[in-house]
């Protein structure tokens, strides 16, 4: 736990306008310098509820949330002002702040809107003495009275940003520049009054007695604070990906609505259709007919795209989709993370069928394995998954902007123009041979597209001969099935040696423990990792982004070279470790897990806490909300 | 330069040409009213100046959805009921493709009948022959949404208790622009109709009745046949909404006391296509997507310039 990071937390109702607010604080944080990490916790109401951001902002590099916080803006809850909501929900006024406080850091500073939060509520929670002893530094201010009196009630964020940068010390100059690029006239000069006028009032009022500033940095290159989504969408972007279908689910959406706000200015189609099974469907449709395509939903939703996956699968049509894993099962809990969807991915749809599937551990990963999905999905002509979750969907954080300065990549990969089909095999009734089994390469036959002239085959999801006619020869099936099933062999061959590896490595080589992560827990392990290692224990990290095709050779290197290993995932039954035993087929005595499912992503301390518990062999239970499972037989 | 030239590709066509080379040969039953379909398409296709290499056929599963193993287009078989969906992609991917679907009526109807509400209210520009033989056949003869009341099968052996679904009604209730019914044992009608349907620019939906003789034995042959158009009995107006609701929702009343009723039912030739209405809004382009990526001077958007309002 350092002290030369802020984390800050904005709390308030659902709907109070905490995302812009806190987006734009993070910006302005982001160009004094600092290196930025957003994390959201909101409920799955239209209005209302318990919600907060948090953003962790510090000189050096920061990849996940931090151990509890040390700033705390609590607005009141507007909506639970609604009299008749109350006596649904009971009084919520207080909850930014009641709801807040076991995380908040000894030292840690608390404004709070005393025009919301009122001196009864203030007494009830006994606040004076929880301050007192842990040191908090109180600064009750009006800030709902002061918005009204400038400009608009909403504008209390407004009023809270300008008291926090009073309170930490900071310039309003960024502030100020990025509420220019968002509003204008009126509102945005009541804004602008709001902030100079909350700075003012809080240095005014004020002798501060807190030691926490906000950190000073400096950035190398110019910075873009996006979130996962956002790179998964820009990753397709940049792959020539011109074609979007999809159903609204959360936490999907965001990657839906990002592309679909984009793509008109770009010659892209983006579809809403009636449901999952159509959106899959057209993505292989679209794909079909010669444009990239993708779709995806999040795990209820995705549960419907099985059919058409293992159509595109079947008919060799290259194929992107995206599963934004949230918490389950069933509904589950819409707006939390868990990784509790990877066997889905993994085995869902009939048959002996194949899909590659990545799992990026952070921002750029996201984008780069996009891209690659794509470059794979239309290569080898097999559905690619890419699959995240709600974590890595709505977290931000900074990147080099020079990191997107890349060429795009719209090639169709192992399809052929019309000359090609020329000189291509056909039966001899004139038909083209699409799933020619005998000229394949990497089990791949290139195919051709509707309207091309000499290119004409029938595509089925039934068992098919070359030509596609549908077939039950013995012979013809083992054929096909053989060379399809050649891809996934061909792929882990060309991600092994022609491509960077996308897993991902931590402290030192020759460490005696291992932990071992997959997807968004990548950052908390990777600072947990840090701080064991500063705390004389000799540990390393393995991140795994390959679940299909395994990445066998790295992951074994890496078990080999350890005397245990702890698996570290966000879900109830240990997913990632089944597939590694089964893809290793071995290490069951050497592998635990450390498992989390309330709904609430790792937070480096409690892989930490993990780590000591079960392999340091502490004699003691886990403070957190964690589960251990036991290596294999024990 | 297109990279599709089979597109518009102007030439005298010889119905042949969408008969196969070498197998397969139809393997429906004999004296199914699936041939006919087939037969029509070979007829109206070549009529309408298609050619094979510019017509994409996607079909469903079921019977109805071998069609395109005997019909020697590009061929997309997909899943049952999801023939729509396949479809639609692709026409808007390459809006120069001739797409035509076809699916049973448990397929399109059934499960499907999600993907056929939708693809009418969006007035695709396609052609979608539904095979109605009021049975599912190729799962040997239980019953189906257009099964009459009381129509005794293996999985409902008192009789179905369920009045049958009103496919024309649906249709144009969901905002299908061309409605019209034919029948297997009406070939010259079924031309007629599919090669107005694939020159509609529009939704163009044709409830096809297909006898089964295998498995629907009680049903009619549909014969005799009337064609509402040539009928001095029928007088209604295929552009009024209203008069061609009351003539639909006369046709399946009587289609189970067997008076088979047949025709055009409702042509709204001035409802924009999907396309022309995303087109208007800006959110489609002009030129067929499909045709970018072979476009050696066509310029790639990147995220690179997407990133000012990151910063």
């Amino acid at each position: 736990m350092s002290d030369d990071e802020l984390i800050w937390r904005i709390a308030g109702g659902s709907g109070d306008g905490i995302d812009s607010t806190s987006q734009n604080f993070a910006k302005a944080l982001m160009r004094s310098g600092l290196n930025v990490f957003t994390h959201r916790h909101y409920p799955s109401r239209i209005r209302g509820g318990h919600t907060y951001v948090e953003i962790r902002a510090a000189a050096h590099e920061v990849q996940s949330r931090g151990d509890g916080y040390n700033f705390l803006l609590a607005l009141g809850d507007s909506f639970a002002r609604n009299p008749q909501e109350e006596a649904y929900y009971g009084n919520e006024e207080i909850k930014p702040l009641s709801e807040n406080l076991d995380d908040l850091r000894e030292g840690g500073v608390i404004i709070y809107d005393e025009g919301l939060i009122g001196e009864d509520d203030i007494e009830a929670l006994d606040l004076e003495a929880r301050a007192e002893e842990n040191d908090w530094h109180v600064y009750p201010l009006d800030l709902r009275g002061l918005a009204k009196e400038h400009g608009r009630e909403v504008m209390r964020n407004t009023a809270g940003v300008g008291a926090t940068a009073a309170l930490l010390d900071m310039e309003l100059e960024h502030i100020e520049d990025l509420m220019e690029d968002a509003m204008g006239g009126d509102v945005l000069e009541a804004n602008i009054e709001i902030l100079h006028e909350a700075y003012d009032s809080v240095n005014e009022e004020y002798e501060f007695d807190h030691d926490l500033r906000a950190p000073t940095g400096e950035h190398d290159a110019e910075q873009a604070l996006l979130s996962g989504s956002n790179a998964i969408a820009y990753g397709a972007i940049d792959a020539g990906c011109r074609f979007i279908s999809g159903y609204p689910m959360t936490p999907w959406t965001d990657v839906f609505t990002i592309l679909s706000q984009n793509f008109p200015d770009m010659g892209g189609i983006s579809e809403q259709v009636e449901d999952e099974i159509a959106a899959a469907a057209l993505a292989v449709g679209a794909s079909h007919a010669g444009v990239k395509a993708m779709s995806g939903s999040s795990g209820g939703g995705f549960a419907l795209m099985s059919e058409p996956l293992g159509l595109a699968e079947m008919t060799e049509t290259p194929l992107v989709l995206i599963e934004a894993m949230r918490a389950g099962p069933s509904t589950g809990m819409p707006t939390k993370p868990e990784q509790g969807d990877l066997e889905h991915v993994l085995y869902t749809s009939q048959g002996d069928s194949q899909r590659v599937v990545f799992a990026p551990g952070s921002i750029e990963e996201a984008y780069e394995q996009t891209r690659l999905a794509f470059d794979i999905a239309w290569d080898y002509q097999i559905p690619t998954i890419i699959i995240y979750d709600q974590k890595l969907s709505g977290e931000n954080t900074n990147v080099d902007v020079e990191f997107f300065d890349r060429e795009p990549s719209p090639d169709l990969g192992s399809t052929l123009t019309e000359e090609e089909l020329r000189e291509a095999a056909h039966d001899n009734s004139g038909k083209f041979k699409r799933f020619n089994h005998e000229d394949a390469e990497n089990g791949v036959a290139p195919r051709s597209l509707p309207g091309q002239k000499d290119g004409r085959y029938l595509a089925t999801g039934n068992e098919h001969n070359p030509v596609g006619h549908i077939s039950e020869d013995p012979d013809n099936r083992v054929h096909q099935m053989d060379r399809r099933l050649e891809k996934l062999e061909s792929i882990r061959e060309e991600l092994d040696e022609e491509r960077e590896s996308t897993q991902t490595y931590f402290g030192e080589d020759d460490a005696e423990y291992g932990i071992i992560t997959w997807g968004s827990s990548q950052g908390a392990v990777e600072e947990a990792i840090e701080r064991l290692n500063e705390n004389g224990h000799s540990v390393k990290g393995l991140s795994v982004s390959d679940m299909v095709p395994f990445p066998e050779r790295e992951v074994t290197e890496f078990v080999e070279s350890v005397d245990e290993a702890m698996v570290v995932e966000m879900n109830a039954t240990a997913q990632f470790r089944g597939l590694l035993q089964k893809e290793l087929g071995r290490f069951g005595e050497k592998l635990t897990s450390l498992l989390k499912y309330n709904g609430n992503p790792f937070e480096p301390a409690e892989i930490v806490e993990g780590y000591e518990v079960n392999l340091a062999d502490e004699d003691r239970e886990p403070t957190a909300q964690v589960r251990i499972e036991p290596a294999a037989g024990d | 330069m297109s990279a599709f030239n089979a597109i518009g590709d102007e030439r005298e066509i010889d119905r042949d040409e969408y008969t196969p080379g070498i197998e397969p040969q139809p393997t429906w039953c004999p004296g199914c009213g699936d041939f006919g379909v087939l037969k029509a398409l070979k007829q109206a296709l070549p009529e309408a100046g298609k050619t094979p290499e510019e017509v994409l056929t996607v079909t469903g599963i079921g019977c109805s959805g071998k069609l395109n193993s005997y019909l020697d287009t590009y061929g997309f078989h997909t899943i049952h009921g999801r023939a729509l969906p396949v479809a639609r992609a692709a026409k808007l991917a390459n809006p120069e493709l001739e797409v035509i679907a076809a699916g049973g009526d448990g397929d399109g109807y059934g499960i499907g009948g999600n993907h056929f509400i939708h693809s009418a209210r969006e007035n695709h520009d396609m052609t979608y022959i539904v095979f109605n033989n009021e049975i599912f056949g190729l799962t040997k003869g239980q019953t189906s949404p257009t099964s009459p009341k009381g129509h005794k099968s293996k999985t409902q052996p008192s009789g179905s208790a369920k009045t049958p679904l009103r496919p024309l009604s649906m249709s144009l209730n969901a905002g299908a622009s061309y409605v019209a019914r034919t029948a297997a044992v009406n070939p010259n009608q079924a031309k007629e109709i599919i090669k107005e349907a694939i020159e509609h620019d529009g939704f163009a939906h044709i409830d096809f009745l297909t006898q089964c003789p295998t498995w629907n034995k009680d049903a009619r042959q549909y014969v005799p046949y009337i064609d509402v158009q040539e009928s001095e009995d029928y007088e209604f107006d295929t552009t009024d909404r209203a008069e061609a609701a009351e003539m639909m929702r006369e046709t399946e009343n009587v289609l189970n006391e067997g008076t088979v009723l047949t025709g055009r039912y409702y042509v709204d030739e001035d409802r924009p296509s999907y396309s022309q209405e995303k087109k208007a809004v800006g959110e489609m382009p002009d030129q067929p997507l499909a045709e970018r990526y072979f476009d050696d001077d066509a310029e790639w958007e990147r995220s690179y310039d997407l990133l000012e309002r990151h910063t």
